[in-house]
């Protein structure tokens, strides 16, 4: 009986407080009809903010996955003074809000920041532009893969890997053929993670951007712009593609599982 | 390929003890040595510093009077099998033994079609030629540990290091991989170092047997040299069952303090002082009782038969004592005088002195 009463609630909880919101935002950008819906999107603000976004996305996948990947492979094989500290501050995007760390690089490059004034001089721009908004989501994004990666290299052993060095395979071999294969679905989860984090950031953002439609403007921003603008439909528009994105990151995480599963059924 | 290891120092900060203190050792080309001491002795240590998978405070590692520095140099010249074998679980085995290959700079690697005949000559030699394309996840522990081997032996290395490469499998297949193994030493003419834990698996391969305790060596000689004159107490005990009687040497006899022990005579030359006598169970005899004198002090009481050898206790003091005869010799009194333990090495503080 009890069992049941759990399985209920679950159930009940799980349909509104995750089912519930983007049913509603689906229906909500339907509501005069799928064209209308689809003409939103032919907005030349609109289409700037998703190439954005997109380009932010992939920069920020390729340095986070690169750098997870080497970090994690140093935190898992050596013993370095001062590794204690750097797994402590791996965290700190975790537990910082978003807001904080976009007001730190607005210190670091704005117009009144630290460096901001010098780059301005070089023709550098950083805040209120678009190496401003990939630094900020690189910063929120870099924990993922690192922390997916990390406890399935160490569960690995080093083994491995010796066997490789001894048999004359130089660093990026080693890399490539011993130490990835091993961690290859952490390694996914934590790609496809930073993905779904980095499309939908929006706090650290937010802050950096400086909401210039069509230039420094991507999805959620563009979004909050919108709803404020009462345009509710193009709104929600935006708003069901980007969680189709997201959604699609998760599912494919759960890929290689249901793949596995298949397989063992047919063997 | 000879190795040489010159006075090797490894420290960890925080421990007192070195893990290896000055180690030195010489390996002539084609010899088979092995490494033995209890766990924690630097066996281990030692073969992964030969390796160069370790760094180390001072000292060096020679291959044929080349000072070897990192682990690239020694890349290709030194196979290494280690205990859990290591194998890549995602490399079908063909790939495994081919990965040396595979990696080299694409300038002096070998064509394709050289590299799958190494692999099928290799697999052959393992005794193994229909495993290429099965994945390690598939093979039992013997197969594994050949794969493993013809890993590293691939790239025609000098020296082969096994780190207890026995370590996982059962008695029956570890007796006939053992015999097996050495077979391949002396065909390729390899230069082998065995790490052990297992004084009878080293005493029966090994040209060779290096004694390891507290990251030092403690005796390196042969078997039978080990067996016959053993450095000290430990290196004796380690060997093999031993029992040891204290007591004092004087005017050229040793006096055991237990009284059942006959009084023995041993070289002029070693000084007056405590000693300590030790003996291998199948080494001590009884002195036979003179017929008419009363009921026998010393009394053997059977325990079973082993390995060739009936195996008695004999009560001595407050403790009992072993005590093997060969199965074939016949009609042995089980009753003495006392205990005759003069095929005994005597030691003094540790060490032999005899």
């Amino acid at each position: 009986m009890t069992r049941y009463v759990l399985w209920g609630a679950s159930w009940l909880f799980i349909l509104v407080v995750l089912v519930t919101p983007p049913v509603m935002v689906l229906s909500e950008a339907l509501r005069d009809g799928i064209g209308a819906s689809v003409a939103t999107l032919a907005d030349p603000d609109a289409q700037a903010a998703i190439w954005l976004t997109l380009k932010v996305t992939l920069i920020t996948v390729a340095v986070n996955t690169l750098f997870g990947i080497l970090a994690a492979w140093l935190l898992a094989r050596f013993r370095f003074f001062g590794r204690q500290a750097l797994l402590a501050l791996l965290e700190l995007p975790l537990s910082m809000s978003p807001v904080v760390s976009g007001l730190v690089w607005l210190l670091l490059f704005g117009a009144q920041g630290w460096f901001g004034p010098a780059l301005e001089r070089m023709n550098i721009h950083i805040a209120f532009a678009v190496p401003g908004i990939v630094l900020a989501t690189l910063f929120v994004t870099l924990p993922y893969v690192v922390r997916t990666v990390l406890p399935v290299m160490e569960l690995q052993g080093r083994d491995a890997e010796e066997a490789a060095f001894l048999a004359g395979a130089r660093f990026w071999q080693v890399l490539w053929y011993v130490a990835l294969p091993g961690v290859r679905g952490a390694l996914l989860s934590g790609v496809l993670l930073t993905t779904a984090r980095a499309l939908g950031e929006f706090g650290a953002v937010s802050v950096v951007s400086g909401h210039i439609p069509g230039e420094t403007e991507t999805m959620p921003l563009h979004i909050e712009n919108l709803y404020n603008g009462y345009q509710s439909v193009a709104a929600f528009t935006m708003a069901a593609l980007l969680g189709v994105l997201a959604m699609a990151a998760v599912l494919l995480r759960a890929a290689p599982a249901w793949f596995a599963r298949w397989r063992e059924k047919t063997i | 390929m000879s190795v040489e290891v010159n006075a090797l120092l490894r420290t960890v900060p925080g421990a007192q003890a070195p893990l290896l203190d000055n180690v030195s050792l010489h390996v002539p080309d084609g010899m088979f040595v092995a490494l033995v001491g209890p766990s924690g002795a630097g066996k281990t240590t030692l073969l992964r510093a030969i390796a160069g998978l370790d760094p180390y405070r001072a000292g060096t590692v020679s291959l044929d009077g080349h000072v070897m520095t990192g682990v690239q140099a020694r890349a290709g010249k030194i196979g290494f099998v280690f205990q859990n074998y290591a194998l890549f679980p995602h490399m079908s085995v063909a790939r495994n033994i081919a990965f040396g290959l595979d990696v080299l700079p694409a300038a002096t690697r070998p064509p394709r079609a050289q590299v799958a005949a190494r692999v099928a000559e290799l697999l052959d030699l393992m005794q193994i030629p229909t495993l290429g394309q099965a994945y390690p996840s598939r093979l039992s522990g013997g197969q594994r540990q050949r794969v493993a081997l013809a890993r590293a032996l691939a790239t025609g290395p000098g020296v082969l290091l096994l780190d207890e490469p026995f370590g996982a499998l059962d008695p029956i297949v570890r007796r006939s991989i053992r015999t097996w193994l050495r077979d391949l030493h002396d065909r390729l003419g390899l230069t082998t170092i065995l790490v052990t834990h297992d004084q009878e698996e080293a005493l029966e391969v090994a040209d060779r047997i290096v004694v390891m305790q507290n990251g030092r060596i403690v005796q390196d000689a042969s078997p039978q040299e080990l067996d016959c004159n053993p450095a000290t107490d430990f290196v004796m005990e380690f060997l093999g069952e031993a029992v040891s009687f204290p007591g004092h040497v004087q005017g050229g006899m040793m006096y055991a303090q237990d009284e059942a022990i006959q009084p023995f005579s041993v070289p002029a030359h070693l000084a007056d002082g405590p000693a300590t006598a030790m003996i291998r169970p199948y080494e001590i005899g009884l002195v036979p009782q003179a017929t008419d004198s009363g009921p026998a002090p010393v009394r053997a009481v059977p325990r079973g038969v082993r390995g060739g050898y009936r195996h008695y206790a004999v009560q001595v003091g407050a403790r009992s004592v072993p005590f093997f005869v060969a199965q074939e010799r016949d009609g042995l009194a089980l009753e003495g005088r006392a205990l005759d333990i003069s095929r005994a090495r005597l030691f003094r503080d540790g060490r032999a002195c005899l």
